[in-house]
């Protein structure tokens, strides 16, 4: 096994305790930095890192943090994202559920580079488990001053409380997050910058929480030891992996930035299910393109997948054998994207039932070639939505019609699901 | 009505955020917790409660999954439709065409999704991803995970509830 990161702390049953963390050298990089490095060296540090947003979209997090002027208002917050609530995504639960203190120490941190104020945890309904052992811990915190007031006294003041999502998928985006927060319906809101005006209109900083759990790492151990971590030259540390569908070993692993897919699917995911053979995956959730066997060799970091036109996005890979039809794979796909669009634009909101349409009357062998160019035009009109949950949707159908057409013909051609009954 | 003492804790808790608005979940969970769903008169208390017009809060509680605007059963059984659980249905096969947890606990309850038991006992609602998909297929029980279920071990999780004593149900959030 690689080196151990972010879950070395990992146990089979419970998540490690404080004292267990600091065993690990936890809030060593609290005690190092706080009142005793400038925040801004601390941007500097996790700019030098390379450290790339976790969340999906693989935003340098440094530059993310540089947005916010130096003179901007008090208070000042920052919002650790554990959404996540896309098909294969759960990297995160595993993460909260492994090590709660490494995110908290990550999110204290972000707070004293930002000089923000307060931290609100946003975290979805199906995660209570999660959010109780998060809650649990910040009592603890504060007794041991590694939280509240002149923490570690170092002068600094940071509080950290929850919020629990009633559960819908556009809260993940950074923009409907805030307004979720503040009570109002979540949309994406594109006008604001969140650094500008983020939460009750102040200078907000929103992070995943695994890129905020690479903080205490980077600062103990440097961003040249972080870089080194991963396999390729533009990756930025480890990386943590979701794998689920036909494997025989669906879990989260931790392996270097930059590591092949192969690796990942046939030797830590335990291979294809029952010897089955691999038809596609998804590299990145269920956002992401459908990606052939072909391309089974590229490494899994941001640079890597988007030279063959495919993102890393959230690294939760979900695996198809040769006996899945990737067309009702899609129209599943699209059933839930067309459900979970926040309704606001029309490209989206009309644009998606429309492309499940398509699919669903090519599954059913009611459709001809005609449906198949319509549903790629939909595909790329799709684009001129208005935030990017529409693109992402449409994504998986853009690698249904560039790899497996020939499947897609087939249902036209016989009239009927080649692969139902078989 | 909602009692004098949940109503001046959920006050407090509304004053001490500093923007009541940031409650508005909290509370309605609360309200929910309280009347099994949320009544038109709880989501009207509510409103009272946070400042806010029935409508704004309406709003919200039609948008969000797990605010039931009406009534579900004992046990609210969110039952994930994600495309990792869609393709985990090894062994489902004893349903036929249609092989998924969903018809087939469907099938078992002789309801359709969205609808309650005549006993009032469980309520199936689609879900997006649960988060569980290492487990797939999954299902969330009034907040509790279950998987990878198979039927055997889905038809063991409805006995169990139904043979749960009163006091021992979980309430949901
Ligand atoms: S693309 Fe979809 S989710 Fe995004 S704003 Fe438009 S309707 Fe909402
Ligand atoms: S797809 Fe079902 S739990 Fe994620």
């Amino acid at each position: 096994m690689s080196e151990q990161v972010l879950l070395q702390n990992r146990r089979p049953d419970r998540p490690a305790t404080l004292e267990e963390y600091r065993a690990s050298g936890g809030y060593e990089a609290l005690a190092k930095v706080l009142g005793k490095a400038k925040p801004r060296d601390l941007t500097k540090m996790v700019l030098d890192s390379g450290l790339k947003g976790r969340g999906g979209a693989g935003f340098p997090t440094g530059r993310k943090w540089s947005f916010l002027r130096e003179d901007a208002p008090h208070p000042r917050y920052v919002i650790p994202n554990t959404d996540e609530m896309e098909p294969g995504t759960f990297k995160d639960r595993i993460l909260v559920g492994a090590d709660p203190h490494q995110i908290i120490e990550g999110t204290i941190l972000a707070g004293y580079a930002n000089q923000a104020q307060r931290a609100v945890i946003f975290i979805r309904p199906s995660y209570e488990l999660e959010a109780e052992i998060l809650e649990g811990e910040f009592a603890k915190l504060r007794e041991a001053n590694l939280l509240g007031t002149d923490i570690l006294g170092s002068g600094f003041d940071f509080d950290i409380t929850l919020h629990r999502s009633a559960g819908r998928y556009i809260c993940g985006e950074a923009s409907a997050q805030v307004k979720a927060i503040q009570g109002e319906r979540p949309r994406p809101d594109k006008e604001s910058h969140m650094t500008d005006s983020g939460l009750w209109g102040r200078p907000t900083i929103v992070n995943n929480v695994e890129t905020l759990a690479c903080l205490p790492h980077i600062l103990r151990h440097g961003a040249e030891w972080f870089k080194g971590l991963a396999l390729t030259p533009g990756g930025d540390g480890t990386k943590l992996f979701g794998v689920s569908g036909m494997v025989n070993k669906p879990d989260c692993y931790e392996t270097p930035m930059g590591t092949p897919l192969r690796e990942i699917i046939f030797e830590h995911a335990g291979g294809m299910k029952g010897g089955r053979e691999f038809k596609a995956c998804l590299t990145g959730g269920a956002s992401t393109k459908l990606l052939p066997a072909q391309h089974l060799d590229v490494a899994m970091d941001f640079e890597s997948l988007a030279k063959i036109g495919h993102r890393l996005g959230t690294g939760a890979i979900i695996v198809f054998d040769q006996g899945a039809c990737l067309v009702s794979a899609c129209l599943n796909l699209l059933t839930f994207f067309a459900r979970e669009s926040c309704g606001w634009c029309t490209p989206c909101r009309e644009g998606l039932p429309y492309m499940r349409h398509l699919l669903l009357r090519i599954e059913l062998g009611d459709a001809d070639e005609g449906c198949v160019k319509r549903l790629r035009e939909m595909a790329h009109y799709i684009d001129h939505s208005y935030c990017a949950f529409a693109p992402g949707a449409a994504a998986p159908v853009l690698g249904l019609l560039e790899y497996f057409e020939d499947e897609v013909l087939e249902h036209i051609s016989q009239g009927c699901c080649p692969y139902k009954g078989v | 009505m909602l009692p004098a003492k949940l109503k001046k804790t959920l006050k407090r808790d509304i004053k001490q955020s500093g923007h009541p608005r940031e409650k508005a979940v909290d509370v309605m969970y609360a309200v929910q917790s309280h009347y099994g769903y949320l009544s038109d008169e709880g989501l009207a208390e509510a409103a009272e409660l946070l400042g806010m017009s029935e409508l704004e809060l309406e709003e919200l509680a039609t948008f969000y999954d797990y605010i039931y605007r009406r009534p579900v059963g004992k046990y609210v059984l969110h039952v994930c439709d994600g495309v990792v659980c869609w393709m985990c249905h090894e062994g489902w096969e004893c349903v036929g065409e249609e092989e998924s947890i969903v018809t087939y606990l469907c099938a078992r309850l002789g309801v359709e999704v969205g609808e309650t038991t005549p006993d009032g006992l469980f309520t199936v609602l689609p879900s997006a991803c649960i988060g569980y998909c290492e487990n797939a297929p999954a299902m969330l029980v009034n907040g509790k995970p279950y998987g990878p279920l198979t039927p055997a071990s889905l038809d063991e999780v409805l006995e169990e509830l139904r043979n749960q004593p009163p006091e021992e149900m979980v309430v949901d959030r």
